[in-house]
């Protein structure tokens, strides 16, 4: 997802930028105790893990495999504004110094990869945690779960952007089926791995998962209610499967993807299968253009709905000091 | 990965780009990038002309062309995904060997392809005659948050340590005989970047702990001063974004390749 130079028109490139700036400047605000702490070193060095797990691929299917994007895993481990900060910075070092995505991309790229995921990420895991038991299994199976979503929300808001912005006359409901869908596929690797290091970090030290503050510690692995249990998992594989059903397939590199996806639908069509099923198929009655821009308008909506709770939660656990050592500390 | 502490994208020379103050570098190429980005698609007057004066650049610095085209493969996802364009845009085709081919699509991949190119190569152009502690500096000196700047120093200088465990955690698990092709053997990865994360964060307790007792008060010391950037510098450097606007100006003058076609 690393978008490259000219990837959306200048105007998008700088709305984008100005909101990212925004989102960073926040972020410094929120973590500056922590920060004046002199504990820059361990955000480098966490950066650097987070730069690292980048680079390690899962399979997602034979031949097939996918990477962590690590939002949502920063924001668990870190705390929303934190982690959102380290994210920023392996985009922005992606950026400058490997050329990976554009410079002047950098405003679509940190917002997508960065903003969005740890701050719709935050919100999803804290929602979560109200419902899901405070144990370990809880914790991890929360984090899985927004980390997951966080990789859809990216994808809605690149879709969004998209739509502002497109530089090639791709319809808007074309692009955000493809997106959406293929990470979806990509959120279910996501969620997997991010589950599996807060439980692994769980297990060694507790304490490094700002996401886990007032845990059972003591409480066993296997303290979920399977009741909940099933109906969170049930509604989580509905939302990815009706996503996903109409593209069985993932890979690695969503947008490429993407291109292929949606360019063997339309070579199908104008070839032997004509106006057959597949023309449904790519179109999956989202026909018209105000169908198109409806799901556009509630895509926004849930987006907007995501990022502006983790932020509201990060600015509210700021003002009532509940973030940063306090909510590490062990209560009675 | 290179030895010691030097940026595998870093190509040691001493050109006069070389030895340019990095804040000034860093403004020249963003201008020239964003020149390049917002660019017509069909304006391919200036895309050549940002072509040639970039090349130009590549020559100056002594960095090779060879370096430059294999550091591109960078973007290789996106020109495929700009390459098949012509087969996804919606609007009037036109029959290429018999391939029928969408018009805006072809104009659109062309846009693309220019602009992805022409931008990372300014932006390699940068890294590899910038050394990364001066690049750094340069972003402070334009009022980048100093906090991002140093968490952007701490990270590439553990980067090369901890992706190297990455690699020894895979060396690991492949002596013992495991390599997990599906999705449902996932976990011994996932417990693996959990150890890693573990590590990298005791790893940096640790570095913490040892750079308080040198004495560090929240800002690394600067070893070697940079020189203030002169008028010459400035115009050195922002001749390249010149050129490339001239190279614009004088497309949008004569007009697109569409108009032409």
């Amino acid at each position: 997802m690393h978008a490259p130079d000219g990837f959306l028109t200048g105007p998008t490139a700088i709305a984008t930028g100005v909101m990212s700036a925004g989102a960073i400047a926040a972020s410094l605000k929120a973590s500056r105790p922590e920060l004046d702490d002199d504990r820059i070193p361990l955000a480098g060095v966490t950066a650097a893990f987070v730069f690292a797990a980048q680079m390690v691929n899962f399979p997602v299917a034979a031949g097939t495999s996918g990477h962590l994007l690590g939002g949502a895993l920063a924001a668990v481990l870190l705390g929303p504004s934190l982690g959102l900060l380290v994210v920023a910075v392996v985009v922005i070092v992606q950026a400058i110094g490997f050329a990976d995505g554009g410079l002047t991309a950098l405003g679509y790229n940190v917002l997508n990869m960065a903003v969005v995921t740890a701050l719709g990420g935050w919100a999803v895991f804290r929602g979560l945690r109200r419902v899901l038991p405070a144990t370990a299994t809880g914790v991890s199976l929360a984090a899985g779960v927004a980390a997951a979503a966080s990789v859809v929300l990216s994808s809605m808001a690149f879709s969004l952007q998209w739509l502002f912005g497109a530089s090639a006359a791709v319809p808007f409901d074309r692009v955000f089926t493809a997106m959406a869908g293929v990470h979806a596929l990509i959120g279910v690797g996501e969620g997997l791995i991010t589950a599996g290091v807060i439980a692994a970090v769980l297990a060694v030290r507790p304490d490094l998962v700002r996401g886990a503050d007032g845990i059972d510690r003591a409480a066993g692995p296997a303290k979920l209610p399977r009741a909940r249990f099933v109906l969170a998992a049930v509604a989580a594989s509905l939302v990815v499967a009706t996503v996903v059903a109409q593209f069985a397939v993932g890979d690695p590199d969503g947008l490429e993807r993407v291109a292929e996806d949606t360019g063997f639908i339309e070579a199908a069509e104008d070839h032997a299968f004509g106006s057959s099923i597949f023309a449904d198929y790519a179109t999956a009655g989202v026909a018209s253009e105000t169908v198109s821009l409806a799901i556009a308008g509630i895509v926004g909506t849930l987006v907007t709905l995501a990022v502006g709770t983790g932020l509201l939660l990060l600015v509210r656990d700021r003002r009532q000091g509940t973030s940063a050592d306090a909510e590490r500390a062990p209560s009675a | 990965m290179g030895a010691g502490h030097t940026h595998p994208l870093h190509v040691h020379e001493h050109s006069r780009t070389h030895h340019l103050p990095a804040h000034v570098k860093v403004v020249a190429t963003l201008t020239t990038a964003g020149l390049v980005a917002t660019a017509p698609r069909d304006d391919v007057i200036a895309f050549a002309g940002a072509a040639v004066v970039l090349a130009a650049v590549a020559r100056a610095s002594r960095v090779p062309g060879r370096f430059l085209v294999s550091r591109l493969a960078v973007t290789a996802p996106f020109l495929i995904a700009a390459l098949l364009l012509p087969f996804v845009a919606s609007g009037p085709r036109v029959d290429v060997v018999g391939v029928p081919l969408a018009v805006e699509g072809l104009w659109g991949a062309l846009g693309l392809v220019s602009r992805t190119l022409l931008g990372a190569t300014a932006s390699l152009l940068l890294v590899a005659t910038t050394e990364v502690p001066a690049l750094l500096r340069g972003l402070e000196r334009l009022r980048v948050p100093p906090v991002l700047t140093q968490i952007a120093a701490t990270m590439l200088r553990y980067l090369e340590v901890i992706v190297g465990e990455v690699g020894r955690q895979r060396r690991a698990m492949t002596a013992r005989g495991y390599d997990p092709r599906w999705l449902w053997q996932l976990g011994p990865l996932t417990a693996g970047l959990g150890v890693l994360f573990v590590r990298a964060y005791e790893r940096g307790e640790r570095v913490h702990a040892a750079m308080l007792a040198r004495g560090f008060t929240g800002r690394m010391p600067v070893l070697v001063a940079e020189r203030p950037a002169t008028a010459a510098d400035w115009a050195v450097a922002m001749a390249v974004p010149g050129l490339v606007a001239v190279a614009r100006t004088v497309g949008a003058v004569v007009g697109g390749a569409e108009a032409w076609a």
